[in-house]
């Protein structure tokens, strides 16, 4: 079973973001570093390749510079290859002219399944799987949280709101996998020096076909036109709990109403 | 503005859902004409939930009931749009499971952006602005699309109120959709719901959320406690979830629920920025974490720095006495 993960290399999120003063696109220079929702998607490839008893779990990144160190850490987890496109005409893509990048590059080989994490940390439209189904014309089901594949068939629990839905799909596949659906496993230090020699193959806009007017920065067709700060909450009363803490809560709650 | 807008209505066990409703009322502060479209099993139902709103006319779109409704409604959108109906201004979806399937099926086949986590809308120049937060929360960037089309937005719940003020009989029109090919073989077997008890978590006046903080599972059934004597909706962080101490259905934040309530007591919660912006509209809220410095206190009206295991035994006890 081939796999194809999308793996999303962001700023670190510990630091503070920044925007560009005049354009507003998020500052994405320096060391960008793994999106941790992606770890969930790579761990599922990885123990569903291994159930199927083969395979191969390649991984699929875009970014606007030649960053490789997010992907170096998933394949030092386990896969056995990795995509990146990397195109300066990226900086400033939308949801779906990475989808358009993203699909492009997976098209390429043949896959079974795609996993991607329901939304990214730093973008969160949560859209890019989907659209990367619709661009590749087929199933998608978003915000897995439990997988099982038997031959060619997937069964899966998808979120609903009150609960979840149990679907069966024919493989080839998207799915979206929510936080928390496996336990991503540490890099070990054989896998760390593995991931070295692991191939990353580096691909431009051209490489793919795709015409730099259609995708990236000047195929979003939508822009940010102002920031503003929100107006920040007041923080109110704090009280070190000396036993009798629950005294003050009581009476907040009468002054409220709520008792 | 001229023209129409649509909103994708989410029939949520016979009844359009909250946020379905907040678009609606969203819609009129730009057009007079809003219509809806709905994958449903009773339009006659939903259209007449729908009357006190001002809905002209509800797509009922009829599928294969087993298929997911994104790929269904994103078909039957570009169906009635190919067919030559007048296309709306915009399209508004909830940023829910289903809006952002349908969003994401759809921006593919017109060809479109979309502008996603929309937290308020706006009218320059006779188009649509959208604002939406960013760094979890600490800045509010308006942005604006630059394409002719269709504008498609996916909207945060609880960022519009409800608003009956256009009661109008909805006239249903009938949506054929079949044949949609490979993106429709994922198909429902079956749905189950998680029982909960008490007030809905995005309706109740008062919510309890409890977070790691409580040390383990057996100790959120304080806070369950505690929100039965206050008549509140339990709720919980992600952590919490993806730990498997509660459902999803439990989660407030940035990937679970957004909530409003009148009050929010928040109990061995951090206060990261995504468990914030599902509960930073709270009008009161009331935080007990043993850490002085936790972020949650930078909001809260009500700070208890203390142990959680000592606090909530005492006030439930309090509360009880009260009875
Ligand atoms: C893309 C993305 C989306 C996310 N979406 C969400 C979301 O929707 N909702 C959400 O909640 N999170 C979300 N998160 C996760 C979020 O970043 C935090 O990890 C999470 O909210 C932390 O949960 P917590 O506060 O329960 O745990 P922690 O951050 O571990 O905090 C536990 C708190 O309990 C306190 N504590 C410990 N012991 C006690 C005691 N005995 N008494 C009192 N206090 C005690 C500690 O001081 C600490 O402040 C998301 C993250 C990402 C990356
Ligand atoms: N530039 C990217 N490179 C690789 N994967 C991506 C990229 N952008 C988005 N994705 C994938 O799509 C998911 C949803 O992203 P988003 O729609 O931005 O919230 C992410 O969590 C990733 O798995």
């Amino acid at each position: 079973m081939n796999i194809a993960v999308c793996v999303k290399q962001i700023p670190d999120p510990a630091a503070p973001g920044r925007l560009a003063p005049d354009s507003f696109h998020l500052i994405r220079e320096g060391k960008l570093v793994m999106d941790d929702s992606d770890s969930y998607g790579v761990e599922m490839a990885l123990q569903l390749v291994d159930a199927a008893g083969g395979g191969e779990v390649t991984l699929i990144s875009m970014a606007p510079n030649g960053e490789t160190s997010g992907l170096r850490t998933a394949l030092a987890m386990g896969a056995s290859r990795a995509v990146l496109v990397s195109d300066v005409r990226l900086s400033g893509s939308d949801a779906l002219s990475t989808a358009k990048v993203l699909a492009a590059a997976i098209k390429r080989n043949p896959f079974d399944l795609v996993i991607s994490a329901t939304e990214s940390s730093d973008g969160y439209t949560g859209t890019v799987p989907v659209q990367i189904a619709e661009l590749l014309g087929v199933a998608a089901v978003s915000f897995a949280k439990k997988v099982t594949i038997t031959g060619t068939r997937a069964l899966i629990q998808r979120q609903s709101e009150s609960g979840y839905d149990e679907i069966e799909s024919e493989l080839p596949l998207v799915i979206s996998v929510t936080a928390g659906v496996v336990e991503p496993r540490y890099p070990s230090f054989k896998g760390i020096m593995a991931a070295k020699s692991k191939p990353i193959e580096s691909l431009s806009l051209d490489d793919l076909g795709l015409d730099g007017n259609n995708v990236g920065g000047s195929g979003a067709r939508e822009m940010i036109v102002a920031v503003r700060e929100t107006e920040a909450r007041q923080a109110g009363q704090v009280v070190e709990d000396d036993g009798e803490a629950f005294v003050k809560i009581v009476e907040y709650l009468e002054q409220l109403k709520v008792v | 503005m001229n023209g129409s807008i649509w909103v994708l209505v989410e029939d949520q066990d016979g009844v359009p859902s909250g946020t379905s409703l907040e678009l609606i009322s969203a819609a009129h502060n730009f057009v007079e004409e809003v219509s809806g479209i709905a994958f449903s099993t009773n339009a006659t139902a939903l259209s007449k939930a729908l009357e006190p709103y001002g809905v002209e006319r509800l797509y009922a779109v009829a599928a294969e009931r087993s298929s997911l409704p994104g790929v269904v409604l994103s078909h039957a959108l570009a169906q009635l749009l190919a067919q030559g109906v007048e296309p709306p201004r915009a399209l508004l979806c909830a940023q829910s499971f289903t809006g952002r399937d349908t969003l994401a099926r759809l921006s593919v086949k017109l060809d479109v952006p979309i502008l996603t986590n929309v937290v308020n809308l706006i009218e320059i120049d006779d188009d649509l602005r959208a604002e939406h937060l960013i760094f979890g929360g600490e800045k509010v960037v308006t942005s604006q699309f630059t394409h002719p089309g269709l504008r498609l937005f996916g909207i945060r719940a609880k960022s519009f109120v409800q608003n009956e003020t256009h009661p109008k009989e909805v006239v249903i029109e009938d949506v054929n959709v079949e044949g949609i090919g490979p993106s429709n073989s994922a198909k429902v077997i079956s749905s189950h719901s998680e029982e909960r008890s008490g007030p809905k978590l995005d309706e109740a006046a008062v919510v309890v959320s409890g977070g790691r903080g409580l040390g383990n599972v057996e100790n959120y059934s304080l806070v369950e406690e505690l929100a039965k004597l206050l008549n509140a909706a339990p709720g919980a962080s992600r952590a919490i979830v993806d730990a498997g101490w509660v459902p999803y259905s439990y989660q407030v934040g940035q990937t679970g629920k957004t909530v409003k309530p009148n009050l929010y007591i928040a109990i061995g919660i951090s206060g990261a920025t995504q468990h914030m912006v599902g509960m930073k509209g709270s009008k009161n809220i009331i935080a007990i974490n043993k850490d002085k410095d936790a972020p949650i206190f930078q909001i809260a009206d009500l700070g208890v720095v203390g142990d959680a295991h000592k606090v909530l035994p005492k006030l439930i006890e309090a509360l009880k006495q009260r009875q």
